[in-house]
């Protein structure tokens, strides 16, 4: 377990105990919780842990802010679009619109690093949010290319699609496709995440910790800070590449809204926060705890405002259009009470 | 004569619109320990991080051993075989003590013998050896900055006030472990106010004031003239 982890164990019973109700919950999700709704919050709960892990590597790990995280999560989404529209449904383009959405984040990232943190980190955070807005107009605008702001719909490979039928049933959910593309979504997450895990674990992620704490002492040491940052911020589109790539797979369809937008950015930002900067376990707690939110606050909180009709103000404030007041409040309070994350807090108090 | 392992020629630095370093001329031994001495604010700081290459001379010219690195990066310039001691304790807090030496070893896996030598130089860090060195004290947070630099055989250590604001009994120890490395064979350019110190450990001596050196020679005869010590450092009787 301790060479699977990279050394870097939970270090917190608590905490190891819900990474482990996370994981087989994740890993058993279409039979525990059988429904599409269920099991769609399952698949992003997966791309987003591996998303918050690839920008965590670049924030927590190597003090970068960029803001073109997004940019890469939909370079890749793009990626497995654009080769599936032109190559047909089948697993090649999956692979090669893959390789070529991690390839053309990373390349991009190399750039845009090069360019701006050998001055300072700042600028690479200016630099990206320009770089993020000008392709997001980009795509919106090579309407022909990218489906505009419709976006593309297209075909995966036969075997991943529901009508692809490998067995009648098991434990009642249906053997078909769509539990095959679920299983490619846990499982590449899982070995994304595991990878992201050992690069921080690696001679290289602790050289990214020490610039993040004091450039000037790591390069008096010998280590040349601008290729380690560029390193990280290149390792890092590639996962969120990767991520994205993941998630054109599960929803068979992209669009500037679903894999480009600001909204998304200050998600993972969000994510980050509450699971906890500069540990990767913080990825997995904080994509788990927001996606939940995201997709189950609104519904508990109609219920909440049904059960308290009757009282004055209460319901008026559970209210299920309030949902994103609450899930604003919830964030405050998370950040008030656990500073360095929920992590952070588990380990501190173990 | 041999060639000094560090030799700077009219060195001027500037910061911002300060000129904190104006002509400094400098030599440091091979195989000795360099005292560069003086009052506060007179550019002695200045001085170790322009060797380093963290403040970039604007004139003159800095060799090692010969070979030019004024223009040179720093990790250029570490690589070198230069060794850089800060005077704030420049460590890595979120790192273990073993991961600031795993991390300081830049040119491969730690020599055992080594660490045995270090560790018998400042046995703490054996027993924090897998501890956050943030939670170290104030004297072992020193003993692993020292400890970083001496993991590898450099060759030449800048150390910058290593026993500021230190216990005497942690102050008695830095001084055991630069004697140990100074009978290793290093070169040394030491910032020190601590003149007792100083005078134990130096072989020659650097007097700078208003960012120029005005006094160079045997560390002996500063240490044994307190008029000229009066003259260029104002150090009264106590301060000795």
């Amino acid at each position: 377990m301790r060479a699977v982890l990279s050394g870097d164990m939970p270090r917190s019973r608590v905490l190891a105990l819900i990474l482990a109700v996370i994981l087989v919950a994740l890993a058993l999700a279409p039979f525990l919780f059988p429904g599409v709704r269920t099991v769609d919050t399952a698949a992003r709960i997966c791309v987003f842990v591996v998303l918050v892990a690839s920008y965590d590597l670049m924030l927590g790990y190597g003090g970068i802010v960029s803001f073109a995280h997004t940019m890469f999560f939909g370079i890749g989404a793009y990626g497995i679009a654009l080769a599936s529209t032109h190559m047909g449904r089948g697993f090649d383009a999956l692979i090669v619109g893959a390789g070529a959405g991690a390839l053309v984040a990373a390349a991009l990232a190399l750039v845009i690093g090069l360019f701006s943190l050998r001055v300072r980190a700042i600028f690479f955070a200016m630099i990206t949010l320009a770089v993020a807005s000008a392709v997001a107009v980009l795509v919106s605008q090579l309407s022909g290319l990218t489906g505009g702001e419709d976006g593309l719909t297209f075909q995966t490979p036969r075997a991943l699609s529901p009508a692809f039928r490998f067995g009648d049933s098991l434990l009642g959910v249906k053997l078909n496709g769509k539990l095959l593309v679920y299983y490619l979504v846990f499982v590449g997450a899982l070995i994304l995440f595991l990878l992201l895990l050992r690069v921080v674990n690696s001679p290289f992620g602790r050289v990214l910790q020490a610039i993040r704490e004091n450039d000037f002492r790591a390069e008096a040491i010998g280590y040349r800070v601008v290729y380690y940052r560029v390193a990280a911020t290149c390792l890092s589109a590639s996962a969120a590449a990767l991520a994205g790539s993941l998630y054109a797979i599960w929803l068979r369809y992209v669009g500037p809204d679903t894999v480009l937008s600001m909204e998304i950015m200050i998600d993972i930002l969000l994510m980050v926060v509450i699971g906890g900067m500069g540990t990767m376990y913080g990825a997995v707690i904080g994509a788990t705890l927001f996606v939940l939110a995201q997709n189950y606050l609104q519904a508990l909180m109609g219920s909440a405002s049904g059960l308290v009709e009757g009282v004055p103000v209460l319901p008026q404030l559970l209210s299920a259009d309030r949902w994103l007041l609450w899930l604003g409040v919830l964030f405050v309070l998370s950040v008030y009470f656990f500073p360095t994350g929920v992590v952070g807090r588990l380990r501190q108090g173990r | 004569m041999s060639e000094p392992m560090l030799r700077l020629e009219g060195v001027f630095t500037n910061i911002a619109q300060y000129h904190i370093l104006r002509g400094v001329d400098l030599e440091v031994p091979r195989g000795r320990v360099s005292m560069l001495l003086g009052r506060n604010g007179v550019g002695k700081t200045t001085t170790l991080r322009t060797v380093i290459g963290h403040w970039r001379a604007h004139g003159g010219r800095i060799t090692l051993d010969g070979q030019d690195i004024t223009a040179m990066p720093t990790p250029a310039i570490a690589r070198a075989g230069v060794g850089f001691v800060p005077e704030d304790m420049g460590i890595f807090a979120d790192l273990t003590v073993e991961e600031n030496m795993v991390l300081a070893a830049v040119s491969g896996p730690i020599d055992s013998a080594r660490l045995d030598w270090v560790f018998s130089a400042f046995p703490p860090l054996k027993t924090f050896w897998k501890s956050a060195a943030g939670n170290l004290s104030g004297g072992q947070k020193q003993m692993l900055s020292i400890a970083r630099a001496m993991i590898e055989k450099r060759r030449l250590y800048l150390i910058d006030e290593p026993t500021k604001g230190l216990a005497p009994a942690i102050v008695a120890t830095m001084a055991r472990a630069l004697r140990e490395l100074k009978a290793d064979g290093a070169s040394i350019l030491l910032v020190e106010q601590n003149f007792a110190v100083a005078k134990a450990l130096g072989d020659t001596a650097s007097v700078m004031d208003d960012g120029r050196v005005v006094w160079s020679g045997a560390m002996a005869e500063l240490g044994r003239d307190a008029d000229l010590q009066e003259r260029l450092m104002g150090l009264s009787m106590e301060a000795r």
